[in-house]
């Protein structure tokens, strides 16, 4: 290859070559893989802890024990110098950093280990109440909030009538309404689905509003030089206009209501998978914990690519538009 | 200004030309403006974009209005199209004020309007359909409008598939879908390459001889202006004023070959004149570069001379 072709990895605003792409695209997930394993496998990188295979003569060891670095040597010092039988162990690190392979494993046990008490629930039960509590917040917001961010994008009247308050109220945080939540809405989903709308709706609204005040004044202009009228410039050129716009966004709120998620689940009684990740972590199951953390992750790119799919072929106009 | 050939006057016609002039100023007036004004205010004071504009077009007539860049041209179509207001004065359509804007108006724009999510067939539809016709009416008629502009084959194309030149063909179809009363264009060529341009030109001319339409066509190009125009209504700027209304003395129907003729040649230089004036004074050094020599003096070529 002459050094002609061969590919400038930073040109400014130039797109690299397929190849190149696909290259970057799995580095990004093998890089901090990549890290997580070295750090993991290598026995000098960290490991500030010792496991235990073989006590010794020191009293309070156990087997499989994860005792500090230090404390380790100091014993094995004392040891020897009273010529006792010495601790033996290996270099790990900190029960909270568990390596991939346990990991990985868990994203498989986690499914089949049957929960300690009966009254709890499986992973994959609370994943899906995660996912109903989700989607219900996530609709009706979208329910209320779509609507009046076109139609605050669209007229001034409804701009200056809704977007001052609600300004004001994306300004409060959504689980500081938790309790109030609960005490109105009993200890169910019902309170968890609230705190999601809390947190959507308002960002919703403002962001749909912004959208739609981008459209091309021209293309409303064009309309009503064809007669369009009032309802026909909404229906007809504001909403199909913005369309493809809109989805993008709602693709970035369904993000941000994984966020609030969390929080929600926390109100009332735990549920969903965060009352699976708090449980586990109590169990000190942290390979647990970073395999339902994943899912998540995993939940949400899925779902993610999934719209953006439909999207492309939902808005064939957009292709090449969103290439250029 | 030096020629190097003699032209005639631009107010020469020949006999035919002076004949359809009378003819023309005897039809019936489409589009009357009187006393048009328009002023803008901004921070700096009120300006006026616009001052007492007094013109007729007749039916079936083709102006253009041409002037140099800051002579309000666009407002003035656009106060027509009533996208904008004026501050005084009014517009007759057919003896009747128009406010607002109106499908009897057609517009087709610089910039590219058509609506990106339809189709070409649903993007000439859209008029129809806001009129209130019946969809398989407006499939049909719109099909006939595609075909007038060539595109048949493209009806169930998107925008984005389409060159510049399809796309302001297309937006002509949809205009004259709604059967206006008169079509408005505003610098409809200024995004395109010279040739596309050229071609537009002509189909545009066709489409005219054969329908029933009145055009108003603003240009900032003056052979352009002339090519298409049975008169040329020329605005100065600062503020917006009529400074002549000029009968194009080139005879219709026209064709590519009269560009070098002695009354099309004789009308460039008219319009030069008023759009492009001799400037005087200190003007002149206030708008040259500030050039000095900056060539090596042992460069191979030492003068382009």
């Amino acid at each position: 290859m002459s050094s002609s072709s061969a590919t400038n990895w930073f040109a400014v605003w130039k797109d690299l070559r397929p190849r190149s792409r696909l290259f970057v695209t799995v580095m990004s997930f093998m890089l901090p893989l990549l890290l997580w394993c070295l750090i993991s496998y290598v026995p000098w990188l960290w490991h500030p802890k010792v496991e235990i295979s073989e006590p010794g003569s020191v009293a309070y060891f156990k087997q499989g024990m994860l005792v500090d670095d230090e404390l380790f040597e100091k014993e094995t010092l004392k040891a020897e110098a009273a010529n006792k039988a010495l601790p033996e162990g290996i270099p790990s690190n900190p029960i909270y950093l568990p390596a991939p392979h346990e990991v990985v494993e868990s994203f498989y046990t986690a499914f089949t280990t049957p929960p300690k008490r009966r009254t709890e629930k499986w992973l994959h039960e609370s994943l899906w109440d995660s996912i109903q509590v989700i989607f219900w917040g996530f609709f009706l917001s979208s329910l209320v909030g779509v609507p009046l961010g076109i139609v605050a994008g669209t007229y001034d009247f409804f701009s200056r009538l809704f977007e001052p308050f609600i300004e004001f109220f994306r300004y409060l945080p959504a689980p500081a309404f938790g309790a109030l939540a609960v005490a109105i809405l009993g200890i169910h989903h019902a309170p968890k689905i609230a705190i999601i709308f809390i947190g959507t709706f308002f960002q919703q609204v403002l962001v749909i509003a912004n959208t739609t005040r981008k459209l091309d004044p021209a293309l409303l202009e064009a309309a009503q030089t064809l007669g369009a009228k009032n309802r026909g410039l909404l229906f007809k050129v504001v909403v199909p206009g913005v369309l493809p716009d809109l989805y993008r966004d709602m693709r970035i709120l369904l993000g941000w209501a994984w966020t609030y998620l969390i929080v929600a689940e926390l109100i009332g009684t735990s549920s969903g998978i965060t009352w699976f990740i708090t449980q586990q972590a109590r169990y000190k199951n942290f390979d647990n914990v970073f395999a339902a953390i994943m899912i998540i992750g995993i939940i949400g790119l899925t779902t993610d690519l999934i719209l953006s799919w439909f999207g492309k072929r939902l808005f064939p106009w957009q292709r090449k538009a969103t290439k250029a | 200004m030096n020629h190097l050939i003699d032209l005639p006057s631009y107010l020469d016609k020949d006999e035919a030309v002076r004949d359809r002039f009378e003819r023309l100023k005897q039809r019936p007036v489409t589009l009357e403006i009187k006393n048009l004004g328009k002023e803008f205010e901004t921070p700096n004071g009120t300006v006026t974009a616009l001052q007492d504009i007094n013109f007729k077009v007749h039916k079936r007539e083709f102006v253009c209005v041409i002037g140099p860049s800051g002579c309000g041209k666009s407002t003035f179509i656009r106060i027509l199209a009533g996208l904008e207001t004026p501050t005084s004065g009014e517009i007759l359509l057919d003896g009747n004020a128009v406010h607002g804007p109106g499908p009897d108006r057609g517009m087709v724009f610089q910039g590219y309007t058509l609506f990106p999510w339809l189709t070409v067939k649903k993007n000439v539809m859209f008029g129809l359909e806001q009129a209130g016709h019946g969809k398989a009416v407006a499939e049909e008629d719109a099909r006939q409008w595609i075909d007038l502009v060539g595109l048949s084959k493209f009806e169930n194309s998107y925008p984005h598939e389409l060159s510049g030149g399809m796309k302001q063909r297309v937006a002509i179809a949809r205009a004259l879908a709604n059967q206006p009363r008169i079509l408005l264009m505003d610098e409809p060529y200024g995004a395109l390459d010279a040739q596309t341009r050229s071609k537009m030109q002509s189909y545009l001319m066709e489409i005219w001889q054969n329908i029933d339409i009145t055009i108003l066509f603003i240009t900032h190009d003056l052979d352009e202006a002339i090519y298409l125009a049975d008169r040329i209504l020329v605005l100065k700027a600062h503020p917006g004023e009529v400074q002549e209304v000029i009968e194009v003395s080139v005879p219709q129907p026209r064709s590519p070959d009269q560009l070098l003729s002695p009354e099309f040649l004789a009308t460039k230089k008219r319009l030069e004149e008023l759009i492009h004036p001799p400037e005087e004074g200190e003007e002149i050094n206030s708008d040259h570069l500030n050039m000095v020599r900056m060539v090596s003096v042992d460069s191979d070529v030492e003068s382009v001379f």
